[in-house]
This record gives C-alpha cells, sequence and structure tokens, in this order.
C-alpha cells in the first residue's frame, strides 16, 4: 500500500483538507502554532517582551505570502529539475544524454 | 516550531547556539566531503535540500484548528546521513528568519537544535534501526519522517518550558502547555510528511537506480544492509 504513490499522495491531501471539511462547532482561525506560543508564554510570563526584534519583517501578510509562495517554488523547481534529469523515458534512456543521442541518430 | 525572534532569555538563546554550533559545522564539513569525492550525489543532494525548502514552507491547516508546517528533513536524513541536513535546515531557517520574520536570529541556535539535530537524527536512527528489525523501506522511511517531524516539535515545546517555567507547575507544567499545541497539532502534519517522503522515496526506487548505488557506496556498504538505498 505505501508503495503505490497514488495511495500515498492521495491520502496525504486527504489529511491536509479534512480539517478545512470538518463540521466545527465554531469556526476555527487557523492561525499559526506559533503564534498560540506566545499566548502561553503571555500567561506563564505576563508583561514578557522580546529583548529582539527581527531586522526586517514582511510589510504586509501579502508579502509574506508571496515571499513563502518563493520559497515553496524555488523547492519545487529544483525538486522538479532533479525528477527531470532523472526519469525513465519509455525507451530506457535517461536525461541529457538519452536526448543528445536520439538527437544525433534522428540525422540523416 | 519557530521560537520567535527574542523569546528566548539572552542565556538561553546562547546555550543553544553554543550546543548547535559543532553539529552544523560536522555538516558543512561532511557535504564539503561528499561534493568534493562524489560530485555525481550533487544532484540528489540538492533535490534533499529543494525537498527541506519546499515542505518547511507550506503552512498546512491540522484538526487542532491551527496551522504549522512540515521540516521536509527526514528524507535527507534518511538518504545522506543527519549531519548535511543540520547544514540544510540552517540555511532554511536563516531564509525565513531574514526574510519572513519567522523565527529569529536569536532563536536560530534553538531552532537549529530542534529541527536540524533531533529531527534528522530520530529519522536517520528510525531508518537504521527499522532496518534491524526487518521493516519494509517504506514503512521505515515513513516512521522515521514522521518521528522525526514529531520530534522537531517536542523539542520546541521543551525548550520553551525550560525558558518559560510555569510560576506554579514549573517546568513541566510549561512543557505540558507547549506541547499540548504543538505536539498535538503536528500530528496529522506529521503523517503527511512521512506520506510525502514515501512518496519521493518511491519514486527515486523506480527512477534513480544509479543514485542508490551510489549512495550504498558512500556509506561503504552491501546494498541490503537494512538501509534505504
Amino acid at each position: 500500500m505505501l508503495r503505490d504513490n497514488r495511495i500515498v499522495l492521495g491520502l496525504a491531501a486527504a489529511i491536509v483538507l479534512l480539517p478545512l471539511v470538518m463540521p466545527w462547532e465554531e469556526k476555527p482561525s487557523f492561525g499559526g502554532s506559533d503564534d498560540k506560543a506566545s499566548g502561553v508564554i503571555e500567561e506563564v510570563r505576563p508583561g514578557y517582551t522580546p529583548w529582539w526584534e527581527p531586522l526586517w519583517e514582511p510589510p504586509s501578510k501579502e508579502i509574506e505570502s508571496l515571499l513563502f509562495a518563493g520559497q515553496a517554488a524555488v523547492g519545487a523547481w529544483l525538486l522538479g529539475y532533479y525528477m527531470g534529469r532523472r526519469s525513465r523515458r519509455r525507451d530506457g534512456d535517461t536525461g541529457r544524454q538519452g536526448t543528445q543521442r536520439r538527437a544525433r541518430d534522428a540525422r540523416p | 516550531m519557530h521560537i520567535m525572534e527574542g523569546f528566548l532569555p539572552p542565556l538561553h538563546a546562547a546555550g543553544w547556539a553554543a550546543a548547535s554550533a559543532p553539529f552544523v559545522i560536522v555538516g558543512a564539513v561532511r557535504l564539503r566531503r561528499i561534493v568534493r569525492e562524489k560530485p555525481e550525489a550533487r544532484l540528489l543532494l540538492g533535490a534533499s535540500g529543494a525537498f527541506a525548502f519546499l515542505l518547511s514552507a507550506l503552512k498546512l491547516p491540522s484538526v487542532t484548528g491551527s496551522c504549522s508546517h512540515p521540516t521536509g528533513t527526514g528524507l535527507g536524513a534518511a538518504l545522506f546521513g543527519p549531519s548535511v541536513m543540520t547544514l540544510m535546515a540552517t540555511i532554511v531557517l536563516l531564509f525565513q528568519a531574514l526574510l519572513l520574520a519567522h523565527g529569529g536570529l536569536t532563536t536560530l541556535g534553538a531552532n537549529v537544535f530542534s529541527m536540524g539535530i533531533v529531527g534528522p537524527w530520530v529519522a536517520w536512527a528510525m531508518v537504521r534501526g527499522g532496518g534491524a528489525v526487518g521493516l519494509s523501506v517504506p514503512v521505515r522511511v515513513f516512521l522515521a519522517a514522521f518521528l522525526g517531524d514529531l520530534a522537531t516539535y517536542v523539542t520546541t515545546a521543551l525548550q520553551l518550558g525550560l525558558a518559560f517555567p510555569d510560576p506554579a507547575t514549573g517546568f513541566t507544567g510549561a512543557s505540558v502547555k507547549f506541547l499540548s499545541i504543538f505536539a498535538v497539532t503536528q500530528m496529522p502534519l506529521a503523517v503527511v510528511e512521512g506520506l510525502l517522503t514515501v512518496a519521493v522515496v518511491n519514486w527515486l526506487s523506480r527512477n534513480s537506480a544509479d543514485d542508490l548505488r551510489l549512495l550504498a557506496e558512500m556509506r561503504g556498504e552491501e546494498k541490503d544492509s537494512g538501509h534505504v538505498a
């Protein structure tokens, strides 16, 4: 079962989507768990102020999501590049060598 | 799992940085050696780093009603060992601290310790140990990534408990509070991380036989010595 990627990826997608379609008694905020932790810190040590500030913060939620999307895109691009280089073609050739060989063979 | 900038007392921040530094250095040395001796492994190394980069950018919803993200370090730890992933995680965390105000420079040492050291080492130990007791490769990879992800977040909770003990219940009470946020939220996400890591390893075993042989060579072992490759 774990060897079949259709099942594996389908299951992963289902788990990610589940919280979004679950019948909630009251709709959750889906905020970050990091923020929740600072709530507990406030509870345990009221009035704690961070002694250091980030050097730069994204000026808005939108810019922040842009940067997160950028991070995901770079990761996905490199992963896709690897998979493209290594994926088996049906004729058993892999990567650039296969392309070059086929190009050579195609010449009259 | 990101402890936010300035949220660890200076002494704690310095302590975790000192604890993490040697691991980062060893990771850098190992990475350099792999690149020098096995340049053909560079592509897979890059892909392992890319996987961590991708997964740690995804904030996923959890059944607790808050969001958190996977770490993506289990894959590289299973393939290359934990040290290399320490360095990769440091790069990811530095990027997020500087550009996303996620985590921070003062808390970098603590965050590297959880995501770059504890997580990858737990994952790697699981891959090795699972081989010793004869679990199949996909099951081992799943457990490695799942437990590595979870261990990362448990570490964060304990780090915060240590820094902010509850006035009434102390370190234990505070840790339970932080664990109830991090570990519970992380459960389904750790399962997702396990599944995604298995998917990549399945793909590798079908398409990258050469790379996996290379990994086996690098470890200087037989192909079936209880390892992923």
